[in-house]
């Protein structure tokens, strides 16, 4: 009885994670600017993966030899994924494809991507003094 | 004394319970062997890299991760619905994708990397860049009528909580 509850969870589980990488891949087609398609992978990449992962851990539980492989690789995922969200993203304004303005930011000049010459790069130390 | 001694054996001691957590999920088979192996590292790898990072990050208050880690999981949930449902059945030129500024009320690097990674992780919006002096966070979004709104949504529901663990 249990096990056909736990059946229906990994079944349930495979099936999400299956459904939101393919609307990740469609989103990828579909979309039109290089920003908005930057959007289609996070989603695959975090509840598509996670799910088909905890999918796996459930298994793995069931079959009598639990895994936690599984919870290292949604770990090192979730840290990763953002840095090169945030390469790409980079990459778009400094190949100035960017047709929407940049907003002004805050409290500052420029955003650190549009720095041009050396005195506009960020100084970390400074930085930290302010904190 | 003992304190000291005690810094200089354990430079970064959320690191080194990480070591031992993460050398116990890869051996994949709870045991007293591996748990002490852990612990070797656990005390070895800060002490003999604690030359390159002389800064302590500042955690002053951990166990506030817990909650914060599950309203985020939640969201994860319901912003990829709302993502799914824009991709699949919103006409493109309904989209409205945006640029949001974010001021930035957080100052260590720890609180802002951590924001934004919790940002790029839910789904509509990717945090993108930093201003020069970091007092601004560059965020896109998908989907945002108001780019305000999404600001103020950020700075409320993730900031604030940031704010209470690391600052």
């Amino acid at each position: 009885m249990s096990h056909d509850i736990l059946d229906i969870c990994i079944a349930a589980a495979l099936v999400i994670g299956g459904l939101f990488t393919l609307v990740g891949s469609i989103g990828l087609l579909k979309l039109q600017a290089p920003m908005a398609r930057l959007h289609a992978p996070t989603k695959a990449s975090t509840l598509g993966v996670g799910s088909i992962l905890l999918a796996s851990v459930l298994f793995a539980y069931a079959s009598g030899a639990p895994s936690y492989h599984e919870l290292l690789i949604i770990a090192f995922l979730f840290m990763t994924a953002p840095v090169s969200a945030s390469f790409i993203g980079k990459v778009h304004i400094h190949l100035g494809q960017n047709r929407k303005p940049l907003p002004k930011p805050a409290r500052d000049r420029i955003w650190a991507t549009e720095a041009k010459r050396e005195e506009d790069t960020p100084d970390v130390l400074e930085m930290k003094a302010d904190a | 004394m003992a304190t000291r001694f005690m810094q200089r054996l354990f430079p970064h001691p959320l690191l080194s319970v990480a070591l031992v957590v993460i050398w116990q999920l890869l051996v994949n088979e709870p045991s007293i062997n591996s748990l002490i192996f852990g612990a070797m590292l656990g005390v070895l790898l800060p002490f003999t890299t604690a030359a390159y990072w002389p800064n302590r990050p500042q955690v002053t208050r951990p166990w506030k991760l817990i909650p914060y880690g599950l309203i985020v999981a939640w969201d994860i949930i319901t912003a990829n619905v709302t993502v799914a449902m824009i991709v699949l059945f919103k006409p493109n030129r309904d989209i409205r994708s945006t640029w949001v500024n974010i001021p930035l009320d957080i100052r260590t690097p720890e609180a802002i990397t951590a924001l934004a990674g919790t940002i790029t992780l839910t789904p509509g919006t990717v945090s993108v860049d930093l201003s020069d002096h970091g007092h601004a966070l560059l965020v896109h979004a998908l989907h945002a009528e108001d780019p305000e709104k999404v600001a103020r949504k950020i700075k409320s529901r993730y900031e604030r909580r940031l704010k209470e663990i690391f600052e």
